[in-house]
């Protein structure tokens, strides 16, 4: 039994004590933003490497979400007559929760996981080491300018995923189960509000952009400098960010939409 | 650079036990001792990323471990340090580290970083390796790059820890007399770690044998080889037999084969 308390004790102060230490190389990381503005390149390549290279499986993920909302809306409205509202169903679904949301899933695995091994390859290697002793800040070169290319990514790839998965449902309605395009779009345009819906969508990417690419540059320069403390860091980053995103994900719909 | 009453321990591990150096100015000082005895150990430690737990590393006039990250970056501008494997940044190519202390610290023109950066890489012998990336070179070509950027910003004092590993003999003889030179030309103040003996007293101003946390010898190169020492001697002519132990800590050699697997 007591063994059990310390051991109890041992892991709730582990577990503090990193979430501690995140916070503050969080904090640290942030004092390096003001330095990339000269430099923007560096973040551009960031951009580059976790947005363009996630385009492919963000666009066909979201393409074939759009069509499945567009099947199972469809199946339920028609039973009220109500299949003109096929395309407010889908782009709501889509702009407030599914894209944030799904895309951020996405980004974890393909952006995230990527991160982290790099990160935790580049310090097991000794490139972090060998920074700081060029008197090069490796959180302002290195993890400044992943971390703020994650922030600007996120919402991007967000939208392309609505907006891919918005022509898929489009394809579906319209194409296969012949709902008039006119009331399609129309209702869309009705019903979507700029800023209730499509602004909520995009704080929400941008906030699962900032934990996402945080939890995943902190495992990999926290990580333990071998093989498998890099193996085991880049497998806990998919982990506790999906999960993050998903537990966000609840906090920030109850905070936005939870008063109508 | 003043080392004074140096302990540093990791866990149960004590490296240094109150070790004593002076490192001049100007002087290629080469520090020697068997693998595992703590060399790239004291050169973090000199270079601030560790804190020693006792005694004060004082690296022109300022305590390494007292100064605040502003000030210790200051420093370390001044300070170049080759690494043990080279640590090369894997996403760049060679001319690219090699330019990266420049790019970071000063700014140069491009035209100047790349003649800079071609004067240095010149002297190591890989002027021609400028497009190759980390991965395609071997461990002594990337060590000599190392070298090149650890020297690009003319700093003032350069660590090197063992540069000697894994080259041929030709690039062996080039790297000695390199040392030697740059030290000269520039007033370098060098630090060699090393366990190639006859390379490093061949340069060196000033030896230290560090040994279980001690320092057991010290003295010019001339003075080392006269050196009554039995352990010294043994060091020296690399025997493995005498007061130095070949092994790492483990119990007798005879009752541990016998001993029943657990
Ligand atoms: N990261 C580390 N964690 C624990 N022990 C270490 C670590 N790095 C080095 N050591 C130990 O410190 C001692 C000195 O290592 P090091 O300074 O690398 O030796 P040298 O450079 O003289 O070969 C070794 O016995 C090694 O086992
Ligand atoms: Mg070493």
């Amino acid at each position: 039994m007591t063994g059990f308390l310390q051991r109890l004790g041992a892991t709730t102060l582990g577990v503090t004590e990193r979430i501690g230490r995140a916070h503050l190389f969080l904090l640290h990381v942030l004092a390096g933003f003001p330095g990339l503005l000269p430099r923007f390149g560096l973040v551009m390549k960031q951009i580059y490497a976790s947005g363009v290279l996630s385009l492919l499986i963000i666009a066909v993920s979201g393409l074939f979400v759009g069509m499945v909302l567009a099947l199972q809306g469809y199946n339920t409205l028609v039973d009220f007559g109500a299949t003109e509202s096929l395309g407010v169903v889908v782009s709501l679904s889509l702009v407030r929760e599914l894209g944030p949301v799904v895309a951020a899933l996405l980004f974890a695995g393909r952006a995230g996981s990527a991160l982290t091994a790099e990160i935790g390859l580049m310090k097991a290697t000794e490139q972090l080491s060998a920074m700081e002793m060029m008197a090069v800040n490796p959180l302002h070169r290195v993890v400044a300018p992943r971390l703020l290319g994650g922030i600007i990514a996120m919402p991007l790839l967000a939208a392309i995923f609505s907006a891919v998965g918005i022509l898929g449902g489009h394809f579906v309605a319209v194409g296969l189960l012949g709902v008039d395009e006119g009331a399609f779009w129309s209702q869309m345009q009705a019903k979507v509000d700029l800023y209730e819906d499509i602004a909520n969508g995009v704080i929400k990417s941008m906030v699962f952009g900032l934990v996402v690419t945080w939890i995943a540059v902190f495992e990999g320069y926290d990580a333990v400098p071998t093989s498998e403390g890099v193996s085991r860091a880049t497998t806990r980053t998919v982990v506790h960010a999906s999960l993050a995103v998903l537990g966000l994900d609840f906090v920030l719909t109850a905070l936005m939409f939870g008063d109508e | 650079m003043r080392i004074r009453g140096l302990r540093y321990a990791r866990g149960e591990q004590v490296i240094f036990d109150g070790i004593d150096m002076d490192i001049p100015r100007g002087r290629l000082t080469a520090i020697m001792g068997p693998s595992g005895t703590g060399k790239t150990t004291l050169l973090r430690l000199i270079g601030g990323q560790l804190r020693p737990d006792a005694g004060s590393v004082e690296v022109a006039g300022q305590n390494v471990a007292r100064l605040r990250s502003k000030a210790l970056y200051r420093l370390r501008q001044r300070m170049g340090m080759l690494f043990q494997n080279g640590a090369l940044l894997t996403d760049l190519s060679v001319f690219e580290n090699v330019a990266f202390p420049l790019r970071e610290h000063t700014r140069l023109p491009e035209r100047m970083i790349r003649d800079l950066v071609l004067m240095k890489l010149h002297a190591v012998g890989l002027r021609g390796a400028r497009d190759l990336m980390p991965a395609q070179l071997s461990g002594g070509m990337a060590r000599r790059v190392a070298l090149a950027r650890a020297i690009a910003l003319d700093p003032e004092m350069v660590l090197f820890d063992e540069p000697f590993t894994g080259q041929d003999p030709i690039s062996l003889g080039v790297l000695v007399s390199l040392l030697r030179r740059l030290t000269d030309a520039l007033g370098l103040t060098s630090v060699l770690v090393s366990h190639d003996v006859q390379e490093s007293l061949s340069i060196a101003d000033y030896v230290y044998v560090i040994s279980e946390g001690q320092v057991v010898e010290r003295g010019t190169p001339a003075s080392l080889r006269q050196s009554t020492s039995p352990w010294v001697q043994q060091f020296l002519q690399g025997q493995s037999d005498g007061p130095v132990p070949f092994h790492y800590p483990a119990p007798d050699y005879r009752a541990d084969l016998l001993a029943e697997g657990s």
